[in-house]
């Protein structure tokens, strides 16, 4: 089949229209104009003007721990909750399991929000824990839907593993624990991975259900960058925008080499 | 009378012999060299006939497919042209073509039913409900899947998915239809007699088959004629027959059946006769017939296992015998399959049906034995 | 030692924990099980429920700003107060309804156009070759792994007053005066097809590289032209995908706040900006609890329909 020129022409315009802002963002955060989008020479100063706003700076860590810490504990829920939704029959509750963890993919950030901080509010009330809001009760909500996420990854890369490789370790003599780290953690490694880098990505994207259950005094960096955009344009959010974005790209491209090498030799074999 | 009627029928099915019949379709030297540089056709010249049922025979990576995919339009070639009932394919889209393909996947439309995709086709031709209606009635008749019409694919089963498929590709009528492996997915004993269908179905309708295969079997029970493929190039056409009895290349002789390759040097050439030196049969190889070729030319010697004689003892002459050891016996049920090692050391293979239902003469394993054939029933290869 | 001795004593530890659960009632299966079961019982389900409770309370001016539903007086009597004032005043209250509207055009529009501009990349890609449909899958997933928030920012750049599309415009002289972009209906439709767009490609791709030639062939074969090919073929097995992709897009649009709140003006009413409105602003905690309520009510329809969306592709992938 010969590819139209239309569907080229269609799909150069998409690819124009996702980047487009994004390479502008770039550029801009090397102007030296204070009004960001009227270029008049380029200029460092914006990202050294980044590094010393303590504000945002501490936010970043705050927003780096708390992405680590909830991936990480989204990444054993989530490989558990797959291993029990593919590996085992039937138990009870397992439809209910399966409601509750894709639930939050599609669920609306706000909802999430508002009903784990009302969760939280009562709580305290009836026992006294979490003794207000701040990084604690924003982890638990991290991880609580990072979970979904990397249930999602694992679970397929779980169902696409041949299951008599398991067999094989158990007919030689291995438990279902030994099974399951000497063969199964080994060849769902990939699907770990992603599913952590997943969620700590949401994490440390999340404005929403951060602003909600987050306490006063500690506002993580999606919250300090929106209340500063929400006051409009400002050149050092574009170099921070830049940084972001370079990093995500290079992480990607590891990703994909990694892939590609990976992928080879399982090709001609 | 009869006889001659049937002689002249007979005359008729095999238009390849006759000197001025029409080809319905002409392949003249195409080619096809795809972009990554990979030559998979090369300067392929053929003729087919209306009404044959051709086999393009090869291994994978010998063109077949390509030239099949040139024929239906998926593929242009980049060298030659192809002429179909006389007129030029060249540029012409595959949904205008008086052409239609049976996949070796079947391709049939996951989303339709069997009724509609048969109806595919016709619906794009336009034809009235009705008409369709009884043309796909007429087809389910005619692949023995009546009553089938609401069913989808997914629920078929592989023989009744390849009978559906065979129904779409001839439900337009197409004066050509080419079928990709059409046995391929099936088990053996399905596969057998699935091949006879296909014949009948193919004579009933009267449409011109070209089937690609790499079976060597399918293609032996199947055509009217066989080309055999190689790497890009047809490397013979002939009947069946022809081409098992009268290989004219080695590979051709390799790729169809089992043979032993003898290879010697023309010490006596003349028109009546031919003498090979052969030092892996150790005694000479004498052909009752002249063979083109020169004084001390290698040639090869092509002989089929069963068209050697074994015995203990030794033949007379001087010529078309080996002696050797019997290295070992595979029966089969219907024939014994030897094994000998000739004094050479050459391992060759000689068959011997089993007429008796036990025989304590039988050779057996390990006895020194002779190995003799008849001077005609093997083919002298130049190549 | 011998090779058994040593598996063996390497299996001694795991079987003495396994033991010692066994005694505790809990077999390794069932911790595997209990373990996110509990957790997202008790940070997943009981908030709704809570959520639910709250809807169903009044406002009082405390903290929290609700008053308790059930009451056990004094005099022992137990009193439960469920209050429906919450829901009555939604649906009196036209700006309410209007926002459920406003987010369902929103989402719906977006929606469409995010289809009709992923629809023919995802095909494109599909059909590509291995290397570069590796790469542009690759420019696919980029942004995603991008702030979100940024991405939204970026637009803000891009479309106001004297941002990059009006300067370019006014340069190349098709206008003189910058068009007023940013803040309005038009900036959110952009916002949410942008930031989905990914959702919808990836999908569709998914699907789309699934479709065999062999049938786009066949479908050539029997005589239908390329475009009656994509009616016939491509579009009715792609539609798992279609609907997939529409519903990752759609649910999460309906509930959108960064977008309107940053790119819309301030008549654009979506539901989430209200619900975020009235928790923020007027800390009217069991309004905005009942606007959670019936907007979970509202999406329940559009993720059943994903749901069966996605079985039936996994289903066509065994």
């Amino acid at each position: 089949m010969k590819r139209s020129p239309v569907l080229k022409i269609a799909t150069v315009l998409g690819f124009l229209f996702l980047y487009a802002p994004i390479v502008s963002l770039v550029v801009f955060s090397f102007n030296e104009n204070r009004l960001v989008t009227v270029w008049s020479g380029f200029s460092l100063k914006w990202y050294g003007e980044l590094f010393q706003n303590d504000q945002l700076v501490g936010a970043a860590i705050l927003s780096l721990q708390i992405a680590a810490v909830s991936a990480t504990l989204a990444l054993v829920l989530g490989t558990l909750a797959s291993v029990a939704l593919v590996r085992f029959r039937r138990f009870r509750g397992k439809t209910l399991m399966i409601g509750m963890v894709s639930a939050p993919l599609v669920m609306p950030d706000v909802i999430i929000g508002l009903s784990l901080l009302l969760l939280f509010v009562s709580m305290e009330q009836l026992i006294g824990w979490p003794a207000g809001r701040g990084t604690l009760t924003v982890i638990i909500a991290h991880a609580t839907f990072g979970m979904a996420y990397v249930t999602v990854v694992v679970q397929s890369r779980l169902s696409d593993l041949d299951i008599s490789l398991e067999e094989a370790a158990q007919d030689l003599g291995a438990t279902p624990a030994r099974v399951f780290f000497d063969i199964t953690l080994p060849i769902i490694s990939p699907a770990l991975v992603s599913g952590w880098l997943l969620s700590f990505t949401l994490s440390l994207d999340d404005l929403v259900i951060a602003s909600f259950v987050n306490g006063p005094g500690s506002s993580t960096l999606p919250m300090v960058i929106f209340s500063k955009i929400r006051r409009g344009v400002s050149p050092d959010v574009n170099a921070l925008a830049t940084i972001i974005i370079g990093l995500a790209a290079i992480g990607v491209l590891i990703a994909m080499l990694i892939a590609l090498r990976q992928g080879k030799p399982r090709r001609t074999a | 009378m009869a006889q001659a009627q049937k002689q002249k029928h007979a005359a008729d099915t095999r238009p390849w012999r006759d000197p001025n019949a029409i080809p319905f379709v002409r392949i003249e030297a195409v080619s096809k060299r795809f972009p990554n540089g990979v030559l998979a056709v090369d300067q392929v010249s053929l003729d087919i006939y209306k009404g044959e049922l051709f086999c393009l025979l090869g291994g994978s990576g010998s063109g077949k497919s390509t030239l099949l995919r040139m024929l239906a339009g998926f593929e242009a070639p980049t060298g030659g042209k192809i002429l179909i009932d006389g007129e030029d394919m060249a540029g012409v889209a595959p949904y205008n073509r008086p052409v239609n393909m049976m996949f070796q996947s079947y391709a049939l439309f996951p989303h339709m039913s069997v009724e509609a995709n048969i109806a595919y086709g016709l619906k794009r031709d336009g034809m009235a409900a009705n008409d369709i209606r009884s043309r796909v009635e007429e087809l389910l008749n005619l692949v023995h899947l009546p009553g089938y019409e609401k069913r989808k694919p997914g629920q078929l089963s592989g023989g009744q998915r390849q009978r559906v498929a065979l129904a779409r590709s001839l439900a337009k009528k197409p004066k050509l239809l080419l079928l990709d492996e059409p046995l391929g997915a099936l088990d053996k004993k399905l596969r057998e007699r699935t091949q006879y269908e296909l014949v009948k179905i193919q004579e009933q309708t009267g449409v011109t088959f070209i089937v690609v295969t790499h079976d060597q079997e399918e293609a032996m029970s199947l055509a009217t004629r066989i080309g055999v493929m190689d790497t890009g190039i047809i490397a013979q056409i002939g009947e069946p027959n022809e081409i098992y009895e009268f290989p004219n290349s080695r590979y051709v002789a390799g790729f169809i059946g089992n043979v032993n390759m003898f290879e010697g040097v023309v010490t006596e050439d003349e028109p009546d006769h031919v003498r090979i030196r052969c030092a892996e049969t150790v005694n000479d190889i004498l052909v009752p017939h002249g063979v083109s070729c020169a004084p001390d030319q290698t040639l090869w010697y092509a002989i089929r296992p069963e068209k050697l004689q074994i015995s203990r003892e030794r033949p007379e002459g001087d010529a078309n015998f080996a002696y050797g050891l019997v290295d070992e016996v595979v029966y089969l049920g219907d024939l014994s399959v030897y094994y000998i090692v000739l004094e050479s050391g050459m391992r060759i293979q000689a068959t011997k049906p089993n007429i008796d239902r036990w025989d304590e003469e039988n050779i057996r394993w390990d006895e020194h034995i002779y190995v003799t054939w008849e001077g005609a029933a093997g083919a002298v290869l130049t190549s | 030692m011998t090779l058994m001795d040593s598996l063996a004593a390497d299996s001694r530890p795991w079987a003495f924990l396994r033991r010692l659960l066994a005694k505790a009632g809990l077999s390794g299966r069932g911790l595997v099980i209990a373990a996110p079961m509990l957790w997202l019982l008790v940070f997943f389900l009981v908030p709704f429920l809570v959520v639910t409770k709250i809807a169903l309370s009044e406002l009082v001016i405390a903290s929290p700003p609700y008053a308790p539903m059930i009451e056990w007086t004094k005099g022992g009597e137990l009193i439960v107060k469920l209050n429906f004032g919450n829901f009555q005043f939604l649906f009196s209250e036209p700006l309410y309804l209007n926002a459920y509207l406003g987010s369902i055009k929103f989402a719906a529009i977006s929606t469409l156009i995010a289809l009709l501009i992923a629809y023919p990349m995802a095909y494109l890609i599909a059909r590509s070759g291995e290397r570069t449909r590796n790469v542009l899958l690759m420019l696919v997933i980029l942004p995603f792994w991008t702030s979100f928030l940024l991405r939204v920012y970026a637009w803000i750049g891009f479309l106001k007053g004297n941002g990059v599309v009006n300067n370019v415009l006014m340069s190349v002289g098709i206008i003189h005066d910058p068009i007023v972009m940013l803040q309005t209906d038009f900036a959110v439709y952009l916002g949410i097809v942008y930031t989905y767009l990914p959702f919808m490609i990836l999908p569709l791709y998914a699907n789309l590289v699934k479709l065999e030639d062999d049938l786009l062939e066949a479908s050539a074969d029997l005589g239908a032209r390329p475009f009656m090919t994509f009616l016939t073929i491509t579009l009715p097995l792609s539609l798992p995908g279609i609907i997939a992709g529409s519903m990752l897009v759609f649910i999460p649009a309906v509930g959108e706040f960064v977008i309107p709140a940053l790119l819309g003006g301030p008549d654009t009413l979506m539901i989430g900006r209200i619900l975020w409105d009235e928790f923020f602003s007027n800390r009217d905690w069991p309004v905005a609890s009942s606007v959670a309520i019936i907007m979970v009510v509202a999406l329940v329809f559009p993720i059943m329909i994903m749901r069966s969306a996605q079985d039936r592709m996994e289903e066509k992938a065994k």
